[in-house]
């Protein structure tokens, strides 16, 4: 029985099945090979943990709580909805999770220079503060395009004391400033390293992003069964390039709970103006790993769309591709009005503003609910806190302040 | 006609050093691309890459990045880039190669590509995003009659020079700095003797060094420390602004092509 349960992956190539891999230029293969070799020595370093431990608790406020939303459950009037708060998070989301272990690997290598790219701009914010933290110079990738939308952060991240470098090729979205941050890591390998903001790009970022956002995984599962006695019966998360849903699938993968990854629809999946990329892409390459990839019959990476910045990405973690395949996780999608009406009833039923990302969690409960027993008990993933996106909320539901 | 390392052999044989000259499909314009080709092989150049356009170029610095979406926008495919190769191929039997990004490639089928590629009478490929650890998922056997050329960069350890010149064949692209396509050398005692190093651990293949080559004098100072040089931003550069007579970019590559005739072995 033990032998079923073993979920062992990526494997040594860096490869979740098919998916995954280093398809990077040349310049990069040394560096990814450093940076997993003292990702592994470090991994199991009591004085690392230790340290991650700690910053996680005292600096970033973990452990985050699993709220059981009572209002929210009587609302459906069917199973118990409890949610994972990582937007009570330092820095109002779980990036911060993942960029602090970065920031001790990037100590642990020498590097004084720190890059990354954002889309809703958590990410950025995050990897900021843990550089204000320990002392590095910032550099922040972000699309013109998200800059206008998430004008709020790109304040926070200056102030900071980042640097934050305006994207202005292609889509001006997150794909775009992925791909500008990695051409600055080319070009400034030797000092600098690279602070990828999700479970994407060549091996070892997949496993490595995915291991410190275990922690929410893990987390969820002591406290479920605190509250409960017993694991969940589903999980639910957003997935842009699936970061948050990674860490809170991960420790309950071949567990029998039900994982559930929410795409965004954008305007709808018949729009060509959405994000779906494992309910309507195929396998392709791009940013360094094989993955469901948006694109056209040529091989050409799709523009996409969400209304949130955080999901509006055309490709997904490699191990998410791998989970769909393998029937391990089941993705959906919610479009962007729903979003917005999920954001509205968060916020109403619970009192808390949830990030338009997680609002796409929340809107799949209005698919999911009426499927469940009373006696179902279903976590949903708040990956982040709404204070960014209240321009956006407030122009699309033609909200006047005066 | 001869294999690709034979052609530079030969050449090199003579007292000349190779220029190979790098094209965006179908850049400037879609409609007289295999002219301008042909023109540049009759300037001086040795040897073509024809960069198939990608949407997300993640080596190429801004100029490549510029008219890898010019010819996007102009529509430009694979198929279009099959069919100017075959133009080109009746005119020449100088080596023709392909380059671009592994996504179109896998999207067009990979044995579909290789097939296609040779019916086209091209003679390699560089795909820059598949390195040697991805090489066995990505080249199969289809590729036989290909050549795979693959790139060594200065993070590239002595002995994963060694890995990559055993599977490389054709030549070896020895990325002079590090950096994406059109950078400029900071420090070019550094590429000299990062370019020394490389050509002493590579056994099998040729060198040819790009990456930083935009001028006679560029080439003529590395040159002597390799068997040839690749030249492509700074010939896009020179297209973007161009006429449809291309002179000013005809001369840029006989004046390099003329500097490398006078480098001593």
């Amino acid at each position: 029985m033990q032998q079923l349960n073993e979920y062992k992956f990526p494997d040594i190539d860096g490869r979740f099945g098919k998916y995954g891999g280093k398809y990077v230029p040349e310049t990069l293969i040394t560096p990814l090979r450093e940076l997993e070799d003292i990702y592994l020595s470090l991994k199991n370093d009591k004085e690392f943990t230790k340290e991650l431990l700690k910053l996680n608790k005292e600096y970033s406020g973990r452990p985050t709580p699993l709220t059981f939303a009572d209002s929210l459950t009587n609302h459906y009037g069917k199973g118990k909805i409890y949610l994972k708060r990582e937007d009570l998070c330092h820095t109002g989301a779980h990036k911060i999770n993942n960029a602090l272990g970065q920031i001790l690997l990037a100590k642990r290598l020498g590097k004084k220079r720190i890059i990354a790219e954002t889309g809703a701009g958590q990410h950025g914010v995050a990897t900021a503060t843990v550089c204000a933290k320990f002392g590095m110079k910032c550099f922040i990738y972000m699309g013109e395009v998200d800059i206008a939308r998430q004008s709020l952060n790109v304040f926070r991240m200056k102030l900071l004391g980042a640097e934050v470098i305006p994207v202005k090729s292609g889509s001006r979205t997150l794909k775009d400033a992925t791909n500008e941050a990695i051409r600055d890591w080319v070009t400034n390998v030797n000092d600098t390293h690279y602070i990828i903001g999700s479970v994407v790009g060549p091996h070892p970022y997949p496993m490595m992003v995915r291991d410190f956002q275990s922690v929410i995984g893990k987390e969820t599962k002591e406290q479920i069964l605190e509250a409960e006695q017993r694991l969940p019966d589903y999980i639910v998360a957003c997935v842009g390039g699936g970061s948050n849903a990674i860490g809170i699938f991960h420790p309950f993968i071949n567990s029998g709970v039900k994982l559930i990854g929410v795409e965004a629809a954008g305007f709808g999946l018949d729009t060509n103006k959405h994000c779906a990329t494992l309910t309507l892409g195929r396998e392709g390459i791009f940013q360094g790993m094989k993955t469901y990839l948006l694109q056209n019959e040529d091989g050409q990476v799709s523009e996409v769309h969400s209304i949130s910045a955080g999901l509006d990405y055309p490709g997904v973690g490699p191990e998410h591709s791998f989970l769909k395949d393998e029937v391990k996780a089941d993705y959906f999608s919610v479009t962007d009005d729903e979003a917005i009406k999920a954001t509205q009833l968060l916020s109403r039923t619970e009192g808390i503003i949830p990030a338009l990302e997680s609002a796409h969690a929340i809107a799949y409960l209005d698919y999911l609910m009426p499927k469940t027993e009373k006696e179902d008990i279903v976590v949903v993933n708040v990956s982040g806190r709404g204070d960014k996106d209240l321009d956006t909320i407030k122009n699309k539901l033609g909200y006047s302040l005066e | 006609m001869k294999s690709i390392s034979n052609y530079i052999e030969e050449k090199n044989y003579k007292g000349e050093k190779i220029l190979s000259v790098f094209l965006t499909s179908g850049f400037p314009n879609r409609n007289n691309f295999s002219q301008l080709a042909l023109k540049v092989l009759n300037a001086g150049a040795d040897m073509l890459e024809i960069g198939f356009p990608f949407s997300d170029p993640l080596a190429d610095g801004p100029i490549i990045q510029h008219s890898s979406q010019a010819a996007l926008d102009n529509g430009i495919n694979l198929k279009s880039t099959f069919n100017y190769l075959k133009e080109i191929r009746k005119e020449t039997n100088k080596p023709l190669i392909l380059m671009g990004y592994a996504n179109p490639v896998l999207s067009h089928g990979i044995k579909r590509f290789a097939d296609d590629a040779k019916l086209c009478g091209a003679n390699g490929v560089i795909i820059p995003d598949v390195p040697i650890e991805e090489y066995e998922n990505f080249f199969d056997e289809s590729f036989e009659g290909l050549d795979t050329i693959l790139l060594i960069t200065p993070t590239t350890p002595n002995e994963r020079i060694n890995l990559i010149d055993k599977k490389s064949s054709g030549f070896v692209y020895c990325v002079s700095i590090s950096g994406t396509t059109g950078v400029h050398h900071q420090d070019k005692s550094a590429s000299i003797d990062f370019i020394k190093r490389t050509r002493k651990a590579v056994m099998k293949n040729k060198t040819l060094v790009g990456f930083g080559i935009s001028s006679p004098e560029d080439a003529r100072l590395f040159a002597p420390y390799c068997d040839g040089v690749i030249v492509g931003s700074a010939v896009i550069k020179s297209l973007i602004n161009e006429d449809s007579n291309f002179g000013n970019t005809l001369s840029l590559v006989s004046n390099i092509k003329d500097a490398l005739k006078e480098v001593i072995k």
